[in-house]
Formats: structure tokens, sequence, C-alpha cells
């Protein structure tokens, strides 16, 4: 498969940046999006060019790591899937291929395609926690009852990966999913009751604090999530945010 | 309530909750826009009332404007706000993949609207305003339903303008009525997803909402389409 590729090419954060065009021959539809990549920078390297900095780790979906505008869509146009999962063969022999790292004020680019997600970490930080009593007495979890539907919903929200998708997908830039499963993880379960109003009035601050646009309900964010992380959790922290406003 | 005012939420409240109280209105608005249709005395009968009634005309009609403009304005504030999140943009952006028009171009929909209640203020409200408070001619109950209908009669533009303002509120409102549930946190048309309808809450807001924004907009299409044709 023959493919022309437009990639972004940023020297450092402070640079300007821009497209670079590059031909590859010989890609096979079994490879991964990343594996692609991994081609690409093997020959820049040969050529004694800078290979293209990208995000990666696990390459198995479940890190977070590669994240990638493709063709207009956070991590291609494969549905619940990684730009690490992504295979080759969702594109065809000559196709152009414009790749850019997510954008969004809150996610500068520090280099090519990578960028700076630590706002999610700070949003984290804020309250996606629970205070736990590590003194030695501490109840096993799995000695509370906990409701079926609320067990799956809360385990449905902690899938969230963290890649940035749903901000990347979103023409608002908007973190609301992100934020909104980190709340819910907890919302629904016993564990979490004591700090939930806490927290999803701080994680919620620090949400606005980092720059990150309104949420205007389009969808998208859910439609791009590689873990189908699901707009309810949006309408839950919405609940959540205004009990904890009303009661203080 | 600390912080509510200011916060991503809180626009989303204020922005669903002042669109919810429009809808309303709409539906007031449609219903009484609707006897001219029926009953032209009926329709005198009721214009009458409500341009005369002092609820209506001192409370109800500021209330009303106010909820117009913060609608708006907001509305712009949101848009400027979430451009700043995004300073620079996608060379290419699908949104089509995984968004609807309406859901993306809130904004477009919205100033179109905007613009035709610029329209609607020159041809019907303002002129109210100076018959009644300007020249103080004499009470007249008889007076609207030819006031209205003159508008349209002979005036294929200003028809085809009410007809296509009317398209982009539907527009409008196929978005924004649902989305409304979605910010106040309640189950709607959002949650179906990946998984299929949670809830028979759900369902019905999203065939509620459906049906709504494209009965009503294309009702009032209907009247102006009415008199106009009504009256060649």
């Amino acid at each position: 498969m023959k493919l022309k590729l437009k990639i972004w090419r940023q020297e450092d954060a402070s640079a300007k940046g821009g497209f670079q065009n590059y031909d590859v021959d010989g890609i096979d539809g079994d490879m991964s999006f990343l594996e692609m990549l991994d081609v690409v920078n093997n020959d820049l390297i040969n050529e004694g060019e800078e290979p293209i900095e990208f995000d990666h780790d696990c390459r198995e979906g479940i890190c977070g790591s590669c994240s990638l505008q493709i063709n207009g869509e956070p991590h291609g146009p494969d549905r619940l899937v990684t730009t690490c999962q992504l295979h080759m063969r969702k594109f065809n022999d000559g196709d152009e291929i414009v790749i850019e790292p997510f954008r969004a004020t809150a996610f500068p680019v520090i280099k090519d395609l990578v960028i700076d997600r630590s706002s999610f970490d700070r949003i984290q930080h804020a309250g996606g926690y629970i205070s736990v009593n590590t003194s030695g007495n501490t109840q096993d979890a799995n000695s509370i009852p906990i409701e079926k539907e609320n067990a799956d919903d809360a385990f449905y929200a902690a899938t969230c990966i963290g890649c940035g998708a749903c901000v990347a997908a979103c023409k608002n830039a908007s973190a609301m999913l992100f934020t909104s499963a980190k709340v819910s993880q907890f919302a629904l379960l016993p564990q979490g009751e004591i700090e939930a109003h806490e927290r999803v009035l701080n994680m919620v601050h620090q949400m606005d604090k980092e720059g990150f646009g309104n949420c205007t309900n389009t969808g998208a964010c859910e439609i791009e999530c590689p873990k189908g992380i699901s707009l309810e959790n949006i309408a839950r922290m919405n609940r959540e945010y205004l009990g904890a406003s009303v009661a203080g | 309530m600390a912080g509510i005012n200011k916060s991503t939420l809180a626009r989303k409240f204020a922005m669903a909750l002042s669109g919810l109280f429009l809808v309303l209105f709409l539906l007031q608005h449609f219903t009484i826009n609707f006897t001219s249709v029926v009953s032209p005395s009926t329709f005198n009968e009721i214009s009458h009332f409500m341009g005369n009634n002092f609820v209506v005309q001192a409370i109800l009609q500021p209330i009303l404007i106010a909820g117009v403009v913060f609608h708006f304005v907001m509305g712009f504030v949101l848009e400027i706000k979430n451009n700043k999140a995004r300073k620079i943009k996608y060379d290419k952006f699908n949104g089509a993949a995984n968004s609807t028009w309406m859901s993306r171009n809130m904004i477009i929909s919205g100033i179109v609207v905007l613009a035709f209640l610029g329209l609607h203020f020159y041809d019907f409200w303002i002129p109210e305003m100076i018959h009644k408070y300007v020249e103080s001619h004499p009470d007249d109950p008889t007076r609207y339903y030819d006031e209205t209908i003159a508008k349209f009669t002979g005036d294929p533009i200003r028809t085809g303008l009410y007809a296509f303002s009317f398209i982009f509120l539907m527009l409008h409102l196929l978005h924004g009525f649902a989305s409304s549930f979605q910010s106040l946190g309640t189950k709607n048309k959002y949650q179906e997803g990946l998984g299929g309808y949670k809830s028979g809450t759900s369902r019905f807001i999203r065939k509620f909402t459906t049906a709504y924004a494209v009965v009503i907009p294309m009702g009032f299409v209907f009247i102006a389409l009415y008199h106009y044709f009504n009256n060649l």
C-alpha cells in the first residue's frame, strides 16, 4: 500500500510548526497505524532526518498514550479503538492521510504530535480519588453490597483511559466526558459518597481553570471515545454538580 | 452555591432553562397564531387580550424579552469562550463523522432566528407599540387579524423570509430542545449511545422533542403560507 502522509511537525512548544508531506510505500493492511509511523520513522532515520515524535506506550489500547487526529477524527475512522489498535486496512492504496496532534488550548503541543495532557492529571488531583483508611482496619470492598446496575455503570465509567479523544473530537474542546467519567466512577459507589459534593465541585472548577470549552451536547465525544464512555456520565455529573451547589 | 455563577455547568443550566422557557413561549405563540387560520374573530379576541392585559404587558412581556436577550447573549458568550478553548484549529476536522450539523452549528441557526426576530419586531411589535403608546389610537379589538394578514398579502419575499427563518428555528430546536434535558441532567436522547436506550424516559424525550421541533416551526410556516396564498 502506498500512502501520502501530511504530518504536523513542530520543533518545540514555542515553535510555530507546520505540515510536511511524506510518501510511504510497502505498508501492509495488517499493520497498526503506529507501526506504519514506525516505518516512516525508520526511513527518516536512514536518511539522516529527525524522526516524527508521537506518544505511545502499551500499544494495546489500555494506556491512552497514543492520541492522534487522523483525517479529522481522534484515533482515526474506526470506532472503539485507539490509534495503536487502528489497522491500516481501514485505508486504501493511494490515500492521503492528514495526521495532527489533538488540538486544545489545554493540550499544548510539546513536539510534533506529542501533546501535554497534564491538565487531565490536575483535574484528577482535584478530586478524582477516595480517601481510604489504610490503618489495617479497612473494610474489604467486596463485603459492601452494591446494586448490579450501579456497579456496572461505575465500572464502565472507570474504563476511561484519559486519552483526550473527547476533547479532540469536541468542536468546543470540552473535557466534560473525561471529567464526568472520573466523577461517575466514584459517585455510583458507596465509597465515593462521602466526598461526592466536594469532588464534583473541585473537579469541575479545575476543568474550567484549565481552559477547556463548554459542552454543547453534540455527542461527538461519545462517538469518538475508544472506550465508548457514555454521555449518561455527563448528565449524572450535571445532577451531581447541581445538587452539590445547592447543598453548599 | 459558591462558584456556580461562573462555571461551565452553570452556563449550561442557564442556557437550558432559558431555552425551555422560550420553547414554552413558542407553543403559546403558535396556538394563538393558529387561530388566525381557523377563526379570525377568536384570533382578534385573544390578540386584544394579550395586547391589553396588564399582567401580559407589564410583567410577562418584559420577562420574555429578558429571556430572549439572555439566551442569545449567552449563546454568543459561549461561542467566544469555546473558540478560545481551541486557539489553533485543525487542518482537517470531520465533524460530520460524529455529530449532527444542527448540534455543531447552533450559532448559525441562532443568528438566523435572531435576525428573524428583528424582522418580526419591525413588522409587528414596533408598530403595535407605536399604535398604542405613541399615537394612542382608540381601542379597536377587531384590527389584529387584518393587520396580520396585510403583512403577507402580495409579499412573497416576506413570506419566504418567514418560512426560511422557521426552517432554521426547526434546526435549532432539533438539537437545542433535547439538549436542554441533557444539560439539566435528565435521561434523554443522548443516552441511546452505543448501548441503545437505557430507559423509557430517554425514548419519550427524544420522540417528543423531535416532534415538537418539527411540528411547531412547520406550523408557523403553514400559517404564513396560508395567509399568503389565501389572499392572492
